[in-house]
């Protein structure tokens, strides 16, 4: 076990290198130059622009500016923004936020959906397996856009339940409507895959074993049915939660919430090298941590599988 | 602007959405003007987030300078009429538009209480021109005397004071220009100008976070990022326009429809642009709470005279007639849904020195003569007008409709070329790599038909993207520029613009408006040419 997390810790490291170099790359390919854009629609004076262009390291070789990068980043150092402030400042603002929303939606996936899909594999066919899948087929087929706008409009502006927009994110009451939006279409999927698997694994012949063993039906759904049937659901959650953290652009842009995805936005925007390569360097540790994290819960989940 | 690409969408949703909760247009009953107000009282306004720093020379968007312009007073100020006032100047005087003296009025002082004087503004004024400062104002300074010392082209500044800038008192320093410049008096009132404490200096990065001015707000807390940043009424404040209310919040948004929902549910005080997608039911949703009056920004298409075949003089007579094949008046009132107007000039009306028709019949709707001119020009280079213009700000409905009436009604082959970005479109035509028309536009610094003529169509000129150069229009523009009184000046300055209709090197087309609105908290909400409201005069309801 012990041996396996060090080996997988260690891939990490070319992971890491490969990803960050190449947004590094792909930021300075886009079209435009950034420090010009700081001009507007104004002639951009050369002299200040010389001046900038050296401050920012932007006048070096690209091999170069990114190995001042990466030896700044493993002394802590993000580097700085185009807005004069440093990546970790806007990085320390907007995660917490993100972290605070994707967590709140994460929750209500993780209850709702499990929860439907268990309800619904077990009345297979049934009236609320019905209504489920009519409501998970409609989720799905809407655009994000079109249900976060739908509801910020029924919602916030018309029935006045909630404010329309996120004014302060550590207010829960107000994060419950994007949780709502962001979480939904994973929602779908996941009761949908809890549904499926559950149905399936109902009529395993483990399953019959128990019943016949005359075990109560709690133990059986809860401990044998659910066990096995979470493995599938469980990949799924886990790169989830990596995709709630990179930030929903659409949500956090229709709720005005401060989060990493209007961030990064608006930093891909402007080009701003800096800014997109420790923000997604950030998502990418996220994303590398909680797919580990899965692998991991396979083991506690299926006793068949032993990491050596 | 933001958040363009899906306001079809939003529109979709929200149909949808009012027909769920069976609610037509609300027509909200709004008692304006009379009801009890508190004069501590705080009010929302719209803004985005600065893009950097609250320093005023290093602030040239809209963002930024809502905050300056509310923390800072400068030397003058315009009122609502667009007619220059002084603010924390007594007097500036010239007899020759080169020599100025500036009287302060005494005893004005900056939120931490230091007294502003002569100094402040002089000492401002040469850290900012300084090049090793890297302000993005910094050309704001370039007329006067000694700047290419503070600001060389290359190299190390060799001085760190202008020749020009001469402290006399504390309340009186003096201003030597390097040639004379009529408008100069009028440029004062740009946040470049803005004086600054002698702890600015210290650490300009944390001033930068927590700017200290001597406008009549100062801020209150720290900046939350991206959230909002709040000003307080300056208890000792000295100008004449004290606020009316106790502050202003400016709550950052990174899409406007988002805002506007806030608005429409009175958690947003005052818009000063509703988003693009609303344009055509913000009355409906607003009533008397909505605005709809003229700006000072237009929207033009500016040709590559730098090119081979562009440049060629006999297709004036092409641009003539291309602009002749355009029906501004329909595209404003139907794809723009009155949200612009159509040009007769470069200036918008309203400005002064703007008189009308400074584009006479050339910019008349004439399908017959515009295919005419078009024919005695010899025709549109390859046969094809192409308009390249920037997909992110709100431009896709007037680009189509100009180039389908270029195509029906001058019969030329017309395609439009969107660039995902602003800033990859101002890259191409700075660049000066374009060899078609594109989309241009300006927005002014300050309200003047000087401005719009100068800034765009002087030879060399820091925004003449078109590689424009016509020494006649030069030599017009420069006589305005000497020009003893401000009404000569304006004249001269029209003269030009006229001029520049026989060669035609841009063709106006519309010139914006501002769509604003406000909330049922706040009232006597007016909004000046620049877009912005007289935040001090606003009054929110008890």
């Amino acid at each position: 076990m012990g041996r396996f997390v060090a080996r997988r810790l260690l891939q990490m490291i070319p992971v890491f290198i490969g990803t960050t170099l190449l947004i590094f790359l792909m930021v300075y390919s886009l079209p435009g130059d950034p420090v010009k854009a700081m001009f507007g629609s104004k002639a951009a004076d050369p002299a200040t622009v010389a001046k900038l262009r050296h401050d920012y390291g932007l006048d070096k070789p690209l091999i170069q500016q990114y190995w001042d990068y990466i030896s700044g980043l493993f002394q802590g150092d993000f580097g700085q923004s185009f807005t004069g402030r440093p990546v970790a400042d806007l990085m320390a603002d907007a995660f917490p936020v993100t972290i605070r929303l994707a967590l709140f939606a994460f929750a209500i996936e993780l209850v709702v959906g499990i929860g439907l899909g268990v309800l619904t594999g077990l009345r297979r066919g049934k009236f609320l397996d019905q209504v489920v899948l009519i409501f998970t087929l409609i989720v799905v087929s809407i655009p994000v856009f079109v249900l976060g706008n739908l509801a910020q409009f029924v919602i916030g502006v018309k029935w006045k339940l909630v404010t329309p927009t996120v004014r302060d994110s550590q207010d829960l009451s107000q994060l419950i409507l994007p949780a709502v939006v962001l979480a939904l279409l994973s929602l779908a999927y996941v009761t949908r895959l809890t549904r499926t698997t559950v149905a399936e694994n109902l009529r395993a012949d483990y399953i019959r074993t128990a019943v016949a063993k005359g075990l109560p039906r709690r133990r059986v759904v809860g401990v044998h049915l659910m066990r096995n049937s979470l493995i599938p659901v469980v990949t799924f959650l886990g790169t989830d939660l990596g995709m709630l953290m990179g930030g929903a652009i659409v949500t956090e842009g229709i709720f005005n919430v401060p989060g990493v995805g209007n961030t990064l936005y608006q930093a891909v925007i402007t080009s701003e090298g800096p800014t997109v390569v420790g923000v997604v360097t950030v998502l990418v540790l996220v994303y590398l941590v909680s797919s580990l994290v899965v692998d991991l819960l396979y083991a506690v989940l299926d006793p068949r599988i032993r990491y050596a | 602007m933001r958040g363009a690409k899906s306001a079809k969408w939003v529109v979709g949703a929200i149909v949808v959405a009012m027909a769920a909760t069976a609610c037509g247009g609300g027509s909200s009953n709004d008692d304006e003007g009379n009801a009890a107000v508190d004069p501590n009282g705080v009010f929302t306004y719209y803004n985005t987030e600065p893009q950097r720093g609250l320093i005023p020379t290093n602030t040239n968007e809209v963002g930024g300078h809502y905050m300056m312009a509310n923390m800072f007073r400068g030397l003058v100020t315009f009122d609502i009429n667009n007619k220059l006032q002084m603010a924390q100047a007594q007097s500036v005087d010239t007899t020759d538009n080169q020599h100025f003296t500036v009287k302060l009025k005494p005893g004005w002082k900056f939120h931490n209480g230091e007294t502003v004087t002569a100094n402040s503004f002089v000492k401002a004024w040469n850290w900012a021109a300084n090049a090793k400062n890297a302000q993005l104002n910094s050309s704001w300074f370039e007329a006067i005397k000694g700047y290419e010392d503070v600001h060389p082209e290359k190299g190390d500044p060799k001085s760190d004071t202008m020749s020009g800038l001469k402290v006399v008192n504390d309340n009186e320093f003096t201003i030597e220009l390097s040639r004379p410049v009529s408008t100069f008096k009028e440029r004062l009132y740009y946040d470049a100008f803005f004086p600054l404490p002698e702890a600015f200096y210290k650490d300009p990065k944390a001033f930068g976070e927590h700017p200290i001015g001597n406008g009549p707000y100062k801020m209150e807390g720290s900046w939350a990022h991206k959230v909002e940043l709040k000003v307080r009424k300056f208890a000792d404040y000295k100008g004449d326009d004290k606020p009316k209310n106790g502050g202003i919040d400016f709550k950052f948004y990174s899409k406007d429809d988002a805002a506007y929902a806030d608005l429409l549910s009175d958690k947003l005080d005052i818009m000063y642009q509703v988003p693009n997608s609303q344009v055509g039911k913000f009355k409906d949703d607003l009533g008397k709470r909505a605005i709809s009056q003229p700006y000072g920004g237009n929207t033009n298409i500016g040709f590559p005279l730098y090119d081979k075949e562009w440049g060629k003089p006999e297709k004036a007579k092409v641009r003539q007639g291309l602009s002749m094949a355009i029906d501004r008046d329909t595209i404003a009132k139907r794809a723009l849904k009155g949200s612009k107007d159509a040009a007769t000039g470069f200036t918008p009306k309203g400005i002064p020195g703007w008189q009308d028709g400074a584009c006479g019949e050339y910019c008349k709707f004439d399908p017959a003569k515009a295919k005419e001119l078009i024919k005695q020009g010899g025709g549109v280079p390859g046969n094809k007008v192409t308009i390249t213009y920037n997909a992110d700000g709100a431009n896709k409905e007037w680009v189509d409709a100009v180039c389908n009436d270029i195509r029906q009604n001058a019969g030329v082959e017309c395609v439009t070329d969107a660039k995902p970005t602003f800033q990859e479109a101002r890259d191409l035509i700075t660049d000066k790599k374009l060899s078609n028309p594109f989309r241009m536009a300006w927005v002014m610094d300050f309200p003047n038909i000087a401005n719009f003529v100068t800034e765009q169509f002087r030879t060399g000129a820091g925004a003449n993207d078109m590689g424009y150069s016509d020494k006649s229009v030069d030599a017009l523009m420069n006589k305005a520029d000497e020009a003893k009184t401000e009404d000569e000046a304006n004249k001269g300055y029209f003269e030009a613009e006229k001029k520049l209709f026989e060669q035609m090197p841009a063709i106006p087309l519309f010139t914006d408006h501002t769509v604003a609105g406000y909330s049922k908290r706040v009232q006597n909400v007016k909004i000046d040419y620049q877009r912005q409201a007289v935040w001090t005069e606003v009054e929110v309801k008890k």
